[in-house]
C-alpha cells in the first residue's frame, strides 16, 4: 500500500509544487521513488516525530500541502498533541500517514504495532480518517486526501498487499465517507476496514461454500462514517460482524455502535472482532498474531456460525 | 569467557538468529555488540539466578532494534537457555525483534520506539538515588536516536539532579535509517554538545574493548552523569556489512550468509 500512496503523490506532485513530503527517517527503498523526482518537495527531519508534525503545521500555514510519514504509533500517538493543537485546531492541510496498521510489522514487537491509532485520531475534530484495505483503495483515498484542504489520517498496511476489490471501480467512484460492497447476500453482514479485510473476504468465501451468502462492506473512510449504510444494514440484519485490526475500544466498531445508539427501531447488535483491551505481547508474524488474538477468518466464521439463527 | 570471545560468539549467534528468522537490523546489532560484551564481562553487577536482585546494575537498550544482540549476550552468560535464541522472531517465541522484557530474564525494559528507554533510565537513576541504592544505570542510545527531542530533555534533567549513577553510551556509527547522519540530520560534535549540558564526556573507539573498559572505569570524581560517545562501525565484524546501510534492513541469506559465517570463523581462528 505504501508504494501505491507514493505513486499517487508522485502523480499529483508533478502538477502541484506545493506538495511537501516530510518523513521522520523512514521509507528506505520506498520514498526514493518520490525524492529522486522531487528533491525540493522532500524533507527528512530525522527521527523526530514531534518536530515533524509541528513543522508540517508551519509549512501548511504558508500554503503547503504536507504529508507526514512514519510507522503507526510514531506518526500518531508520539505526536498526538502536536496533531491536536498545531494541525487540527487550525484545520490545516496536513495528511498524516501511518504505516503498518495493526500487526503488519508482526514479530518486530508491540512498539511497532498500531492498535490505538484510530481511537486517538478519531476523537480529534476536523480530522478525516482513511483506512484502505488494498492498493486500489489506497490510490483512491490518497487522491481524495490531496483534493481536501483539511487534516487527514491515512492508515496503511505495509507493502505487497494484493487487491481485494476485483476492479478499480472504487477508484473511479470514490466518495469520502462512503463504504463499498465487496459482496452482497441476505444471510449476514460484515463491516471491515483496512488490510484485515482480506480475512473477512476469506470468511465470506468459506461461508458461501457452506451455503451462507453474506454481505461484506469495506470502509475506506472511518470518519466521516457511512451512517446511511450502517443504518440500512442495522435494520435488515439481526447482527453485524465488525472487523478491525485495532482495539475494539474506541475504534471502528465503536463508531458503528455510536450510529446504532441513535436508531429507535429494533436493530442489529454488533459482534466485534479486534483487540480486546490488551497489548500484543505475543511474538509472531501478522497471520500468527491475528490467529492468536482471534481476529482471523476462522474466528469470523466461528462468530457467524455461533450467532446465526 | 573474556569479552572478545563473548563478542565473537554473540556475533555468530546473531548471524544465525537473523539468518534463520529473516529479521532485520543485523548492522545495528553488530555495531553495539562490543559495548555490551565489555559491560557484561567486566562492569555490570548482575545475578543470573536472581535477575531482580535489587543491587544489580540496570542496563536499558534504548536502541531496541538491536535486541538480537542483547538476547544473545543474556543467553551466553546464562540468564536463559541458549536454545531460546533459535526461536528469535518466530511464531510463539518470547523474543520479539525489538527488545522485550516479557518473560525474558535479564531484560530490564522493552523498547523499540526510539527516545524512550534513555528517559526511563533517568527515572530509574533518580529512584535509585532516592532509595540510597548504589546500583548504576547504563542506557545505550543510537546516534540517530539523539535526533529525538526527548533525548535532550533527559540530558538536561540528569544534569540538574546530579545523577552520577547514570551512564549513557552513544553507539556512534554515523548512520541512521535513511542514510548517513551527516546527510539526514547533522548531530555535529556530540561530545562538546553534551559536555556543555554539564555532563562528563568521553569519546572512544566503541569497538575496542580496551578503550571501552578504560572509559567505563574512568572516575570523574564529581557528581555529574557520564556520556560515552563510542565511535563504532555499523555491521562491525563482517566486511561487506560494515558501513553499509542495506544491512540495517537485509537478512543474510545464501552466499551472503556463508561469507559472513566464514569471516566470523576466521576471526575465531585468528585468536
Ligand atoms: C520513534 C521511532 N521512530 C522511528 C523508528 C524506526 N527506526 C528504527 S531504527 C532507526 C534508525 C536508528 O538509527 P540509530 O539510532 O543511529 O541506530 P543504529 O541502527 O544506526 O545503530 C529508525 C528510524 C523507531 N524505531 N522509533
Amino acid at each position: 500500500m505504501r508504494n501505491n500512496l507514493v505513486e499517487i503523490i508522485c502523480q499529483e506532485s508533478q502538477k502541484n509544487k506545493d506538495i511537501i513530503f516530510v518523513t521522520a527517517d523512514l521509507g528506505f527503498n520506498v520514498l526514493n521513488a518520490f525524492y529522486e523526482k522531487f528533491p525540493d518537495q522532500f524533507i527528512n527531519v530525522g527521527i523526530a516525530e514531534q518536530n515533524m508534525t509541528s513543522v508540517a503545521a508551519g509549512l501548511s500555514l504558508e500554503g503547503k500541502k504536507v504529508f507526514t510519514y512514519s510507522i503507526g504509533s510514531f506518526s500518531t500517538l508520539r505526536c498526538l498533541e502536536q496533531i491536536r493543537n498545531d494541525i487540527c485546531y487550525h484545520n490545516l492541510d496536513v495528511k498524516i500517514v501511518a504505516l503498518a496498521a495493526g500487526f503488519a510489522y508482526g514479530a518486530l514487537g508491540m512498539s511497532h504495532h498500531a492498535t490505538e491509532d484510530i481511537a486517538c485520531m478519531k476523537v480529534l475534530p476536523n480530522m478525516t480518517i482513511f483506512s484502505p484495505c488494498d492498493p486500489i483503495e489506497t490510490r483512491a483515498v490518497t487522491r481524495a486526501a490531496i483534493q481536501m484542504k483539511s487534516p487527514c489520517y491515512i492508515r496503511l498496511g505495509r507493502g505487497g498487499e494484493k487487491n481485494i476489490h476485483e476492479n478499480n471501480e472504487v477508484e473511479l467512484n470514490f466518495v469520502v465517507g462512503k463504504a463499498f460492497p465487496l459482496s452482497l447476500g441476505n444471510d449476514g453482514c460484515i463491516f471491515s476496514t483496512g488490510a484485515i479485510t482480506s480475512e473477512a473476504q476469506i470468511a465470506v468465501k468459506e461461508l458461501r461454500k457452506k451455503g451462507y451468502h453474506l454481505s461484506l462492506y469495506s470502509f475506506p473512510t472511518i470518519k466521516p462514517l457511512d451512517e446511511d449504510l450502517v443504518k440500512q444494514c442495522a435494520l435488515i440484519y439481526d447482527f453485524i460482524i465488525v472487523v478491525e485490526e485495532h482495539q475494539i475500544n474506541g475504534g471502528f466498531a465503536s463508531s458503528i455502535a455510536d450510529v446504532l445508539s441513535n436508531i429507535y427501531e429494533k436493530h442489529a447488535t454488533l459482534k466485534r472482532i479486534g483487540m480486546k483491551d490488551q497489548y500484543t505481547s505475543l511474538v509472531g508474524d501478522t497471520n500468527y498474531l491475528r490467529q492468536q488474538y482471534k481476529m482471523d477468518a476462522k474466528e469470523i466464521i466461528r462468530v457467524y456460525m455461533e450467532n446465526k439463527i | 569467557m573474556n569479552s572478545q570471545k563473548l563478542a565473537l560468539q554473540v556475533r555468530k549467534d546473531v548471524l544465525e538468529m537473523i539468518h534463520r528468522s529473516h529479521a532485520s537490523h543485523i548492522g545495528s546489532a553488530f555495531s553495539v555488540i562490543d559495548i555490551l560484551a565489555v559491560l557484561y564481562t567486566y562492569i555490570l553487577k548482575y545475578d543470573t539466578t536472581n535477575f531482580k536482585w535489587k543491587d544489580r546494575d540496570r542496563l536499558i537498550l534504548s536502541k531496541g532494534h538491536a535486541g538480537s544482540a542483547l538476547y544473545a549476550i543474556l543467553a551466553e552468560i546464562g540468564f536463559f537457555n541458549k536454545s531460546e535464541l533459535d526461536t528469535y522472531y518466530m511464531n510463539g517465541s518470547k523474543l520479539s525483534g525489538h527488545i522485550s522484557h516479557k518473560n525474558v530474564p535479564g531484560v530490564e525494559f522493552s523498547t523499540g520506539s526510539l527516545g524512550h528507554g534513555v528517559c526511563v533510565a533517568t527515572g530509574i537513576a533518580l529512584a535509585l538515588k532516592k532509595n540510597q541504592n548504589k546500583a548504576r544505570v547504563f542506557a545505550i542510545v543510537g546516534d540517530g536516536e539523539t535526533n529525538e527531542g526527548s533525548f535532550w530533555e533527559t540530558i538536561l534533567l540528569a544534569n540538574q539532579y546530579n545523577l552520577d549513577n547514570f551512564f549513557i553510551i552513544i553507539d556512534r556509527n554515523h548512520m541512521q535509517a535513511m542514510g548517513d547522519i551527516s546527510q539526514v540530520l547533522e548531530t555535529g560534535n556530540l561530545d562538546e554538545k553534551i559536555k556543555s549540558f554539564g555532563w562528563n564526556t568521553l569519546t572512544i573507539n566503541g569497538n575496542d574493548h580496551k578503550e571501552l573498559l578504560a572509559a567505563f572505569k574512568t572516575n570523574f570524581c564529581n557528581c555529574k552523569p557520564t556520556c560515552i560517545i563510542a565511535n563504532t562501525i555499523k555491521g562491525k565484524g563482517v566486511s561487506f556489512m560494515e558501513n553499509q546501510l542495506l544491512w540495517h534492513y537485509r537478512d543474510p541469506q545464501g552466499e551472503f550468509y556463508e561469507k559472513a559465517k566464514n569471516e566470523l570463523e576466521c576471526l575465531d581462528n585468528a585468536k
